[in-house]
């Protein structure tokens, strides 16, 4: 009843729920034989970022939105640029695109007829 | 049959239709009173919507019949004649699932908004025009008739301009409502055009009797380029997208959701054309091809652009223009190979159209969510925001459900759905299945860039709270939906997909043998 099939491959998502489940517990125990005599607050749970004591935690370290993925849009900047220029925002420009995908549009449709 | 089941197609239009011109009347009385009026409203618009729906979808997504004007309320010919003239409705299984999704999104939109618009004027206004559109919608998902379908498409185009351009106040919500309003004319005028090419032929305007009558002339194709590109621009798929990221987001959050489900309409409309009105009166393997680049395009450029955005709704806004190329997709790929791999095809229709549900259901997550965020936050930018998660935990919890279901993360909706699209894309040409997972995983990472900007890091000054009641459960309801129909995805395929599918698929000579062959009795 929860499962769905595409005639070649099948998905059941309680099957999947509980395999989920089940990792998650092995994760846990796994983690339970871990050492146990480590003392809060000392230098045993500290956190250290690349070798560096971890700042303290405040609005200017975060991470913001344009500072995400810049390597990856830097690399495709080729791309982005073009599309970019696309969306000019200008009516006129959304208005010819319409009219070039309908002329496209007839085009296909005739020649197959 | 009860009478209020019998009636229930033209009360889903009627109810909202004159809600909305109720709406400035109790307006007079009081914030109260109004907001009491337009949930009803809502609510019993919901309900009739579920009526229908059970009726279809009992007797299998078989189409059924309301006349306006006859002597009876299923006698499509008038005596003596042969060509329908009455005002008709027609819904069918797609119909019926097309109104549960309507009826989702607008129950929940309206509910949100009687928090999310507490503080500010004009609701009077804002819940007419929201009651105008989805009269609108439900119009055109019922209607039998095209021209009463370009009457409707128009009646969502003037609402979704007013609702869009609602914000006087901001120069780029005045600026995207008329984008929107010129673009939308347009389309509506090349919907216009066809359908009087249609008339002009063949002296009729309903669905049925001109599915009939088709030879598939010249002017025949001529009218169907006109439908398919006015139609797809309306859904907002790429290239004649522009207007969709402006719309979404600059209308009001909980109105960005209502929106998606007017843009699905107008895919609704498209389906019904190239299944119902056309057949296979033209090549269906070089439409299913036009509707796969489409597709592919409309996903591609839909995750990449979401992915440089800074503005958290014109981002989420984005990602609902590439979930467009995934219904069209699905469509394709059932369209290109419905004469050589027909099983296949069908499996891809029923994903293409389960996707529409699913995306309603995450994306309206995704805007009200962003509408909490926003309010919280006082900006939309993303690089003035983060550690909301201090303060807003449930939403951050919303949040995630609504990325992972719109990114198909299992075990969520959006993994059900776009698993058939997968796997039957798949079999047509790997390259296909490839771009549509890899652009889901694609639009995982740009809600990873959503999360960690807005909700991770170190407490901010200044930040508003957590969202009111009132908005949070209208999100939990949508949450609930997304996660049931992830975790029973077989249960909600069998009950609705199907059915959906099997009337645009099969069901062709029905539609048309319950109009011309007398309707029932």
């Amino acid at each position: 009843m929860n499962g769905i099939s595409s005639g070649f491959g099948a998905w059941n998502p309680i099957a999947w729920a509980l395999l989920f489940v089940g990792v998650l517990a092995a994760g846990f125990l796994v983690r339970a034989f871990g050492k146990k005599s480590y003392k809060r607050g000392t230098g045993q749970t500290k956190v250290f970022l690349s070798g560096n004591e971890e700042p303290e935690a405040s609005a200017a370290l975060h991470v913001r939105g344009r500072h995400l993925y810049w390597g990856m849009i830097d690399g495709l900047s080729g791309y982005y640029r073009r599309v970019r220029a696309l969306h000019t925002g200008v009516l006129n420009d959304y208005a010819a695109w319409f009219v070039g995908v309908l002329g496209l549009v007839f085009v296909i449709l005739v020649l197959v007829r | 049959m009860t009478a209020l089941t019998q009636h229930a197609p033209v009360l889903l239009i009627a109810v909202p239709l004159l809600g909305a011109f109720a709406v400035p009347l109790l307006g007079k009385l009081g914030r109260g009173a109004r907001n009491t009026f337009v949930g009803l409203i809502a609510l019993i618009t919901a309900a009739f919507a579920g009526l229908l729906a059970a009726h279809i979808f009992g007797g299998g997504g078989a189409p059924t019949l309301y006349v306006l004007g006859g002597r009876g309320f299923g006698i499509p010919l008038p005596s003596g004649l042969s060509v329908p003239i009455r005002i008709i409705l027609e819904p069918d299984g797609m119909s019926a699932f097309m109104a549960l999704i309507t009826a989702l999104v607008t129950l929940t939109g309206a509910f949100f908004s009687f928090s999310y618009w507490k503080e500010r004027s004009g609701g009077t206004l804002f819940y007419s025009l929201l009651m105008l559109l989805t009269a609108g919608i439900f119009g055109m998902e019922l209607t039998g008739d095209m021209f009463n379908f370009f009457v409707f498409l128009e009646v969502t185009s003037i609402a979704a301009c007013g609702l869009i351009g609602f914000r006087v106040w901001l120069k780029t919500s005045q600026e995207a409502g008329f984008k929107v309003m010129a673009l939308y004319t347009l389309s509506g005028l090349f919907v216009l055009l066809a359908v009087g090419l249609l008339y002009g032929q063949y002296g009729g305007l309903n669905i049925a009797y001109l599915a009939g009558a088709l030879t598939g002339s010249t002017l025949d194709i001529v009218a169907l380029g006109l439908l398919l590109t006015g139609l797809t621009l309306k859904a907002g798929a790429v290239p004649l997208h522009m207007w969709a990221p402006d719309a979404y987001g600059e209308a009001p959050a909980p109105m960005s959701a209502v929106l998606v489900a007017n843009s699905q309409a107008s895919l609704y409309g498209l389906f019904r054309i190239l299944f119902t009105l056309f057949g296979l009166t033209v090549s269906v393997a070089a439409l299913g091809w036009i509707l796969i680049s489409l597709a592919l395009l409309t996903i591609f450029v839909g995750v990449t652009m979401a992915l440089v955005q800074n503005d958290i709704k014109r981002l989420i806004a984005y990602g609902a223009v590439s979930q467009i190329g995934y219904m069209l997709l699905g469509v394709g790929v059932g369209l290109a190979v419905s004469v050589t791999k027909p099983d296949f095809g069908f499996v891809a229709m029923q994903g293409g159209i389960f996707h529409m549900l699913n995306d309603a259901a995450c994306i309206g997550l995704l805007f009200f969510a962003s509408g909490a965020i926003v309010r919280a936050a006082g900006t939309r930018d993303l690089n003035r925001m983060g550690g909301l998660a201090h303060t807003m935990k449930w939403t951050s919890i919303l949040f995630i459900i609504g990325a992972f279901a719109l990114a198909g993360v299992p075990p969520f909706n959006g993994f059900a759905s776009k698993f058939l699209i997968y796997e039957a894309s798949f079999k047509l040409s790997p390259f296909l299945a490839v771009i549509a997972i890899l652009s889901s995983i694609l639009l995982l990472a740009v809600f990873v860039k959503v999360f960690q900007a807005a909700f991770l890091g170190a407490r901010q000054e200044g930040l508003g709270g957590e969202a009111p009641m009132g908005m949070m459960v209208p999100m939990v309801a949508l949450a609930l939906v997304v996660v049931a129909f992830g975790l029973f995805p077989g249960f909600f395929v069998d009950r609705i997909v199907t059915p959906a599918a099997n009337a645009l698929w099969y069901g062709r000579d029905a539609y048309i043998g319950l109009v011309l062959g007398g309707g029932t009795p």
